[in-house]
């Protein structure tokens, strides 16, 4: 296997890119009627680059596991997609978008990725108007922007609470133009079971039809995945249920390395666990926090109350409250970044201050913006100011109008009028930064197999930032693969129509229908949810928003043996030729349990803390941060790279030295 | 609390089906639900029984995978909300819940409760989009203003998630608040204007292909769309057809 | 335009067309009734006009003949259409939650306004037919004197008639309590306008058909 060569290209930064495209090989658009690509996944990423591909004259064959490419668990993404505009005039450059994304990704990520993920942002927001996405609008017609966590611009474009949803329907329609025309295969309802390599190429995938359980080849001269983070690892998480890694895990046992399993992002605002039979966890928008203020009981005894039911937390007067982001990072109080609000809020409830029945919640407090909103509309209005009803009123008026349909949201699930009474939220697992290891181009380690969007580890770093997956799952598909991929299969032009009935993919197909055979037959008694729960538990408790080197030991070995216990005990109801979630979920289920192993070993490998990743034995341990989360530049300044060698604890770690000339490395500091 | 659940189980496509009962029981009013079917389904995993099968994905109610007619509704009681996001405390405690799957020919089940709902893909197909090519070579973004109210209502008519709900509701099956509501969110902006004619015409060419029904405007479907999809966009689109054909 | 006339929506626009014109139809036969009640003899006049005029009998008369029966084969050929899109059942099915009873029924409140039709030309079409075109009377009367008041005198003393009339005018307000706005909302001219449409749409389907009432029973009671 060939070094890492991340082949970035020579020259200034900010001109790498334009420099790259005007150097690679074209095809030219006769040649690309010849040649196959496969996509897989149909998010934003995949998505977009199925469509931009097609549009490129390049024949395309994409795959979704879900009944239509519409349903990719982008769509649930609800804040905004950033761009540097600049539209605001407040001083917003491609420049700064790149720095607060090199900074907030706590120095992880690569420069060269980022600055181009910052250069083409601009772009598609041009791209998605120009395809009807209704982005909101100001009274004099032109685009509206809001601001997110870490950064000191307005550079956020938005559609209310459903940014994702819309985004992905403009990509969803651009697919839907060539499905029409025929240059776009679309296969619905199918699962990508196992990459084919022939002479040491990508040429193709197994693809199980999901409801006809038929086994599929399919053949490319290229396969893009863009199949997703696999946050599912935790069982719980804000992703959808059918997420997955196990096309990117395919990929990895085929030869493409996994970069930074361990970064993975904790999203501080989450509706908390409500019981044992929960299936997922919503996220409730991170624009909450510009308003909501966040906090426990600060005696103990408050805390078993309110647990217990015997007090309300209306009921606590304002000196028995622990405002604790407040009092610990007074600059940015409640608008800390994501990892350091999630791991305050698990450190208050692990010392005994969670407020709901399973002591794994904190309140967020809309009282005091109520108040503030409601006297400055009294004001306005010329109303009587100490009018607490009407204050209230008028304040909860324009809570609503800013979030009312999380407001909403959150009483549904959990019953509780938030208007009246603080709402509970706890942390939960939202987003992976690592992902398959891709150079500039794209392609992993396996030549003509390439990975896009949230699938891939590359511009995020250690931590993303608020309304960038957005970013570069669209920048990603429209605006750079589509170009990149040329360059690879520019020496595919004579090759012809790959053939299916090769022994490569004889074996692959193989391999899969073996593994499927397995489950159907396996005569255990336990359901497949039975071992992810458990895996699940595993993950958040030793590999969760806290690590520690003797945890991650522990993880490794229960993981292991979880695994051994799902290969004997596992039980999978009816057969392979027919629609089975239950056999769908048992091939994810079992890559889960081997990437959980790598994930925790990669976590281990890692004594630093940085971003997402949390080591307890590297903290500040005096000054102003003690006990922040601390850094280590000299020894861990690489992404690194696993090679699958067999067992999860067989990898080989490959180091991919990360330079920052552009930037200077700093201390986040939020105190 | 306690339910019996009758629930329609249909091996494939080719299978006649029929109800079948089922008990539950410690059902928590706090499971969505989704989650109560999931306690149901690994049940019946682990007595050695098939589990029901039925589509769902983001569990947040955007996706628009899950479906379910409960009680007779199309995603149960609760009014703005998907199946998902339908919460046990809706119950009562004894009560016999009907779940069957969205009913349209257009929608020809797969198993249990799981439908095809490709009908309403090929219909995008037909005319779902703006036809501008992913150059990123397009003008600014900030070329064209456009009216606040009509971005608005637009957006409005595009939180359509696809789930079928409306004609699973009416009692024509007819898909005309689906395919309204795309009709009408390009309708509204001047990027999609250029080709209104062509899309109104090929899309509603390729519903009636399908095999939905005639819209007679008995407004079920605005009542049960978890997104509050307005009817004005059905209005809107029958305009622009009238507008379509007299050209 | 050849292909559109198939489409569903086409169709919905000609049942609103038909829809229209009968409903102009309607409310110009309920000023014409009314008549009856304030003044014997200009009920009579007019009666004679409508019934002689050549432009309301050869022009007027057959668009109305047509708009009646197209409006109703086309009612019938679409419920088939619409029973076709749905083969199997719902077991269970919770209608009353999500419409009004009229949305759902229009075709039985349609089937009986039809039964009332072929009543009604019975009662008086045929019978003017017949008397006009057959016979060749033109004149209109009868025993010296227009007739037209005396026969809908007639035709409203037997009570059981009275209370088909009344029922059928009962069923007649129901399918325009969905059909009038229906009709509007098919040919898009509800867009922005939806409360008042909804209020309008309700005041004449309430009126119209409770004048028509109004008239029946009026005649029954002071009739003789």
């Amino acid at each position: 296997m060939a070094k890492l060569d991340s082949k970035v290209p020579v020259g200034p930064l900010k001109d790498k890119w334009t420099t790259h495209k005007n150097n690679i090989n074209l095809v030219n658009p006769a040649n690309k009627r010849n040649i196959d690509v496969i996509v897989v996944g149909t998010g934003l990423a995949g998505g977009s680059a199925a469509a931009t591909l097609a549009e490129l004259g390049y024949n395309v064959k994409a795959f979704c596991f879900q009944d239509s490419p519409r349903r990719a668990h982008s769509i649930a993404a609800q804040g905004g997609i950033n761009a540097a505009k600049n539209y605001q005039g407040d001083g917003d450059s491609t420049y700064r978008l790149f720095y607060d994304t090199v900074k907030g990704g706590d120095y992880r990520s690569r420069e060269a990725n980022v600055y181009r993920l910052a250069e083409v942002s601009a772009n598609i927001i041009d791209q998605c108007v120009a395809q009807g996405v209704p982005f909101a609008r100001d009274y004099g017609g032109l685009l509206d922007n809001r601001s997110f966590g870490g950064v000191l611009v307005s550079r956020t474009f938005y559609a209310k609470g459903q940014t994702g949803q819309q985004l992905l329907l403009g990509a969803y329609s651009a697919m839907n133009r060539q499905i029409g025309r025929g240059k776009i295969a679309m296969y619905n309802r199918h699962e990508m079971l196992d990459v084919v390599i022939v002479d040491g190429k990508a040429r193709g995938i197994i693809a199980r039809n999901l409801v006809t359980g038929e086994i599929e080849r399919h053949s490319a001269h290229a396969v893009v995945l863009g199949t997703g983070g696999y946050g599912n690892v935790f069982f719980l998480s804000t992703n959808a249920m059918g997420s997955n890694v196990t096309a990117a895990w395919k990929a990895h046992k085929r030869g493409a390395y996994f970069a930074n399993p361990c970064y993975t992002q904790i999203h501080p605002t989450c509706i908390p666990v409500s019981g044992d039979h929960q299936s997922k966890l919503t996220l409730m928008s991170e624009s909450l926090r510009n308003d909501g203020r966040i906090w426990v009981p600060k005696k103990q005894e408050d805390a078993e109350a309110i647990r217990q039911g015997k007090l309300k937390p209306t009921q606590l007067a304002e000196e028995d409250r622990d405002y604790y982001l407040e009092r610990r990072y007074p600059a940015f109080g409640n608008l800390v970044p994501r990892d350091v609000a999630s791991r305050a809020a698990k450190e208050r409830c692990d010392a005994g201050f969670g407020v709901n029945a399973t002591g794994e919640a904190v309140y967020l407090d809309f009282a005091s913006a109520i108040q503030r909103y409601g006297k400055e509309q009294a004001h306005i209005k010329g109303l009587n100011e100490n009018d607490e009803t009407l204050v209230k009123k008028l304040g909860q008026e324009v809570v609503r109008s800013k979030y009312g349909n999380l407001f909403q949201m959150y009483e549904k699930i959990v019953d509780q009028n938030p208007y009246e009474t603080p709402m509970m939220i706890y942390p939960a697992v939202h987003y992976t930064m690592g992902g398959i290891w891709v150079d500039y181009n794209l392609m992993t380690t396996v030549p003509g197999l390439y990975a896009i969007g949230e699938a891939n580890f590359s511009d995020h770093g250690a931590n993303r930032l608020g309304a960038s997956a957005l970013m570069q799952g669209l920048a990603d598909g429209y605006f750079v693969l589509p170009y990149t991929i040329g360059d690879y299969l520019s020496d595919d032009i004579r090759t012809g129509a790959i053939p299916t009935d090769s022994k490569e993919f004889d074996e692959a197909e193989k391999a899969v229908k073996e593994r499927l055979d397995f489950f159907v037959n396996n005569k255990g008694t336990k359901s497949v949810d039975y071992f992810h729960k458990r895996l699940g538990k595993v993950m958040w408790n030793n590999v969760g928003m806290s690590r520690n080197e003797k945890g991650l030991k522990e993880a490794i070995e229960e993981i292991k043996q979880i695994r051994e216990e799902f290969w004997k005990d596992v039980r999978v109801p009816g057969g392979t030729d027919e629609f089975n979630e239950e056999l769908a979920k048992a091939g994810r289920v079992a890559d889960f349990l081997e990437l959980g192993e790598l994930f925790a070993k990669d976590a281990l490998h890692r004594e630093e803390s940085c971003g997402g990743h949390f080591r307890e034995e590297s903290v500040e341990l005096d000054g102003e941060q003690k006990g922040e989360a601390k850094r280590d530049d000299e020894n861990y300044t690489y992404a690194a790279a696993w090679e699958y060698k067999g067992e999860p604890s067989d990898a080989v770690l490959h180091k991919e030295e990360l330079e920052f000339k552009d930037i200077e490395l700093k201390q986040r500091s939020y105190k | 609390m306690n339910l019996t659940l009758k629930i329609w189980r249909q091996k494939n496509a080719n299978d006649k089906g029929k109800m079948v009962d089922y008990k539950i029981s410690d059902v928590s009013p706090d499971m969505s639900f989704l989650e109560m079917l999931d306690v149901l389904n690994t049940e019946l995993i682990e007595k050695g029984d098939e589990p029901v099968a039925f589509d769902h994905d983001c569990r947040e109610g955007i996706c628009g995978m899950c479906s379910l007619y409960i009680n007779g509704e199309a995603h149960g009681p609760d009014r703005g909300v998907t199946t998902c996001q339908l919460h046990m405390r809706k119950f009562k405690d004894g009560d016999t819940i009907y779940i069957e799957p969205f009913r349209s020919t257009a929608f020809p089940v797969v198993k249990d409760l799981v439908v095809d709902r490709s009908s309403f893909d090929r219909i995008q197909h037909a005319g779902g989009f703006i036809s501008v090519n992913t150059s990123g070579n397009t003008q600014d973004a900030n070329a064209i203003p456009i009216n606040k109210h009509d971005a608005d209502t637009s957006f409005d008519a595009a939180t359509c998630i696809g789930c079928g709900a409306c004609v699973a509701s009416c009692k024509n099956s007819s898909a005309m608040l689906f395919v309204s509501a795309k009709v009408s969110q390009f309708a509204l902006l001047p990027q999609g204007k250029v080709e209104a004619t062509d899309r109104v015409m090929n899309m509603v060419k390729q519903m009636d292909e399908e095999g939905f029904g005639n819209c007679t405007n008995t407004g079920a479907c605005e009542v049960e769309c978890p997104k509050g999809i307005s009817l004005e966009n059905i209005a809107r689109m029958n305009r622009e057809y009238l507008k379509a054909g007299i050209k | 335009m050849s292909g559109i006339i198939k489409s569903s929506i086409a169709r919905k626009v000609a049942m609103a067309l038909s829809a229209f014109f009968l409903m102009i139809f309607l409310l110009q036969h309920f000023a014409i009734n009314i008549l009856s009640v304030f003044s014997p003899d200009t009920f009579n006049e007019v009666s004679h006009f409508m019934g002689t005029n050549p432009l309301v009998q050869f022009a007027l008369q057959p668009v109305l003949v047509f708009a009646i029966v197209f409006h109703f084969v086309m009612g019938f050929i679409l419920e088939i259409k619409n029973k076709k899109s749905r083969t199997v059942k719902y077991v269970k099915n919770n209608g009353a939650a999500n419409s009004s009873w009229m949305s759902r029924n229009m075709i039985w409140s349609g089937a009986t306004i039809l039964a009332f039709f072929v009543l009604h030309f019975i009662d008086f079409f045929f019978p003017e037919l017949n008397t006009k075109y057959i016979l060749g009377d033109l004149s209109g009367m009868h025993n010296g004197e227009f007739k037209y008041y005396n026969e809908l005198l007639h035709k409203f003393e037997s009570p059981i008639r009275v209370g088909a009339y009344v029922i059928s005018f009962v069923l007649l307000a129901m399918h325009l309590l969905h059909g009038f706005n229906s009709a509007f909302q098919s040919v898009g001219a509800t867009v922005g306008r939806k409360e008042v449409m909804k209020k309008i749409g309700r005041a004449y389907a309430i009126l119209i058909p409770l004048g028509f009432i109004f008239i029946a029973l009026f005649h029954h009671f002071n009739g003789h």
